[in-house]
């Protein structure tokens, strides 16, 4: 059953026709993901690959195709709009790829998320959410995934890869993987992932990787000391992250003496998560836990 | 990015927040002149000449004067300009003051603290005040942190002037100080929005003998991604308070961060760069810079980042650590034999590639004649380059 995405799962791709968006789309449906439609507005009425709609506006790519997801691929100017106008659109699940998207426009789109409950919003700044051999909705290498009961979440694109292939070279495979995005400001947390996991009956355990910047590690742990029923191998990215520095994410930054990782990690293991002692040891320390 | 304290009060004079009067220079021979005009035009004879850096904690580390008189004004910043200072905030290197902001003098009742921030817990537009003005804010946090007031503001109407008052009745404000405070609590939620911040701190937030209230310092940070939206930000962009290397790397669409360890690292993703740094000091190694060459990286980029770490001198050994998810390894090979080609490569250099075009990455690796160790974990990659720069 996995969590988000199924093989039922029909997305459309707002930016189809960029360059990027378009790799990315292309790549998603030879994976075997059902992209429906495209939105780029002015282009309504072409085709994409010759096969995909493309739309002006999500409204009406949803009411023609019946598209419940959207995966956003518009520049960082744009892509706060995109994301408003696939929450008015009532899409269930918007994951937004865009990097570079300014604080204060997401602030705002949260405050819209935060008024309704219809739509979940993934990222922005990340790589998407995949469940392998069912959907993949972003930019994650597909073969490295491997369909199994392992759930993978992670603020850093790169390091769910990494999760990811120690799983499968171990032989285990992953039930979903969702990357949430590395800038202060996002939709879906670790939290919300996390309960979605536990309530997963093909879900027998979670790699969970933080990173330094905010507090969302430290909420998470108390959630899992609280509630979560099953296995969570951890890690935090930046012990060795000089302060006041913003280590290549937007969010990622020790500020006000708020943030390290040490903290987080401590917060972690006190919630009776297993920290895996290196980077590399993200899928032994999982097993071991099994 | 950050702005110096005179372009800040600029900005809050354009939104009608009260600042004291001052004249910015990048050459104190001014000094002299702008200490009389000052003093002709408030008739207080005390000025102050304040260093313009991009770091916090100047006025203990003598970048701050407080003088009576236009020779004295003289004398003070020929003393500052061309000093380095060293603070709380600028690492031990210090900072060379090469900007002078010359001000009028004023009659101080009372030090308070203002700031505006994103809460990253509440998503929202916060300010923080205190009666503790003039002090580091995260001292007070630490040991009084009732003391510090904090208001959230809903993006959707802005801060609304009942939160403004509770700002100033709890600090302590009567008269016309209260009313003024509200209206740099609405000027400066403007300001935090419009000019794309991710923060405005006035430390300190003076009371004057009569009762008014102005912003005595202004420290801002801009929020970076939104830099496509205001072009004037390039004009207040000052090159020299940031590392030539880093400017150069960012101008290549590289985040690249210099470091004091002497393992060179080349990897794409800020998480897995972080990690980078994390695992080779896990195996007693140190990392000499944190550098993500991103997602879409072309070859050129890669060639440039790979020429950063080759033309430092500390690097004794690099770690090339790829996981190729949207990066192709084929385009980091390609970049990685350009960039030695230049520059020849005298020190060790371990490679681990993984995800998207990988076969094609290695292979090219293989077939570049460089002296590579090729390794299949991030772990080994970590243990390998640690073992061969020791001693180094």
């Amino acid at each position: 059953m996995a969590i988000l995405v199924n093989k039922d799962t029909k997305v459309l791709v707002q930016g189809i026709t960029g360059a990027y968006g378009g790799n990315h789309a292309r790549w998603c449906m030879q994976y075997g993901t059902q992209v429906v439609a495209g939105v780029t507005p002015g282009k309504g009425g072409q085709k994409f690959e010759d096969k995909v709609p493309i739309f002006n506006t999500v409204a009406e790519a949803v009411a023609t195709t019946k598209a419940d997801a959207s995966m956003i691929f518009v520049p960082p100017p744009f892509a706060a709009d995109a994301i408003l106008e696939a929450i008015d659109a009532g899409v269930r699940l918007v994951c937004c790829i865009t990097e570079g998207i300014p604080a204060n426009d997401m602030i705002k789109v949260r405050r819209v998320l935060d008024s309704q409950t219809k739509t979940r919003l993934v990222g922005p700044n990340c790589p998407g959410v995949i469940t392998p051999g069912e959907c993949k909705i972003g930019i994650m290498p597909g073969h490295i995934h491997k369909p199994g009961r392992i759930g993978v979440v992670s603020r850093s694109g790169t390091l769910t890869y990494e999760a990811v292939g120690q799983l499968t070279a171990l032989g285990i495979g992953q039930s979903s993987c969702v990357g949430i995005g590395g800038d202060p400001v996002n939709g879906t947390d670790f939290i919300d992932v996390l309960r979605l996991f536990n309530a997963d009956p093909n879900t027998d355990g979670v790699i969970m990787i933080g990173e330094i910047g905010g507090n969302a590690e430290e909420l998470a742990a108390q959630y899992i000391k609280r509630e979560f029923k099953k296995p969570v191998t951890g890690f935090i990215a930046g012990t060795t992250a000089p302060p006041g520095q913003r280590m290549g994410h937007a969010g990622a930054i020790i500020s006000g003496g708020k943030g390290g990782a040490n903290d987080k990690i401590e917060a972690l293991r006190s919630a009776g998560v297993k920290i895996a002692p290196t980077p590399s040891d993200l899928g032994t320390t999982l097993k071991s836990m099994l | 990015m950050n702005i110096h304290e005179y372009q800040g009060k600029d900005i809050f004079r354009k939104y009608g927040i009260p600042v004291p009067k001052g004249i910015p220079m990048t050459d104190p021979a001014g000094a002299k002149a702008a200490a009389q005009k000052l003093i002709d035009e408030t008739k207080n004879e005390y000025v102050v000449v304040k260093a313009q850096i991009h770091a916090g904690g100047r006025g203990k580390a003598g970048g701050v004067k407080v003088v009576k008189g236009a020779d004295a004004a003289q004398a003070a910043a020929n003393e500052i300009f061309g000093k380095t200072l060293v603070t709380h905030q600028t690492g031990p290197a210090g900072k060379k003051v090469q900007r002078l902001l010359v001000e009028q003098g004023l009659a101080i009742e009372r030090e308070l603290y203002l700031a505006v921030v994103l809460d990253r817990e509440s998503r929202r537009v916060t300010f923080m005040a205190s009666t503790e003005g003039g002090m580091d804010i995260e001292e007070v946090a630490a040991k009084t942190p009732e003391k510090i007031l904090k208001v959230f503001v809903d993006p959707a109407v802005g801060v609304q002037p009942f939160q403004g008052r509770q700002l100033a009745f709890g600090l302590g404000l009567t008269g016309d100080a209260a009313k003024e405070l509200g209206q740099i609590v609405t000027a400066l939620d403007k300001i935090f929005m419009q000019e794309d911040c991710s923060l405005i701190e006035i430390n300190p937030l003076i009371v004057t003998k009569d009762n008014h209230v102005l912003a005595l310092d202004a420290k801002f940070n801009l929020e970076d991604n939104a830099s496509f939206r205001h072009k004037q930000w390039d004009e207040w962009r000052d090159l020299s308070e940031e590392k030539e290397v880093e400017v150069e790397a960012k101008a290549a669409g590289l985040s690249y961060i210099q470091l004091d360890g002497n393992i060179g690292c080349l990897v794409n993703g800020a998480g897995l760069a972080m990690a980078t740094m994390d695992i080779i000091k896990h195996y007693g190694g140190q990392p000499a810079n944190f550098l993500d060459v991103g997602g879409g990286a072309t070859k050129e980029a890669v060639t440039k980042a790979f020429k950063i770490i080759l033309s430092s001198p500390t690097v004794k050994g690099i770690f090339v650590n790829i996981f190729g998810g949207i990066a192709q390894c084929d385009t980091i090979a390609a970049g990685v034999i350009a960039a030695t080609k230049e520059l020849g490569l005298s020190v060790p250099l371990v490679v681990r590639l993984e995800g998207t075009n990988v076969d094609l990455g290695r292979k090219m690796l293989a077939e570049s004649g460089l002296k590579i160790t090729a390794v299949a974990t991030m772990g080994e990659g970590a243990q390998q380059i640690v073992a061969q720069t020791k001693g180094a």
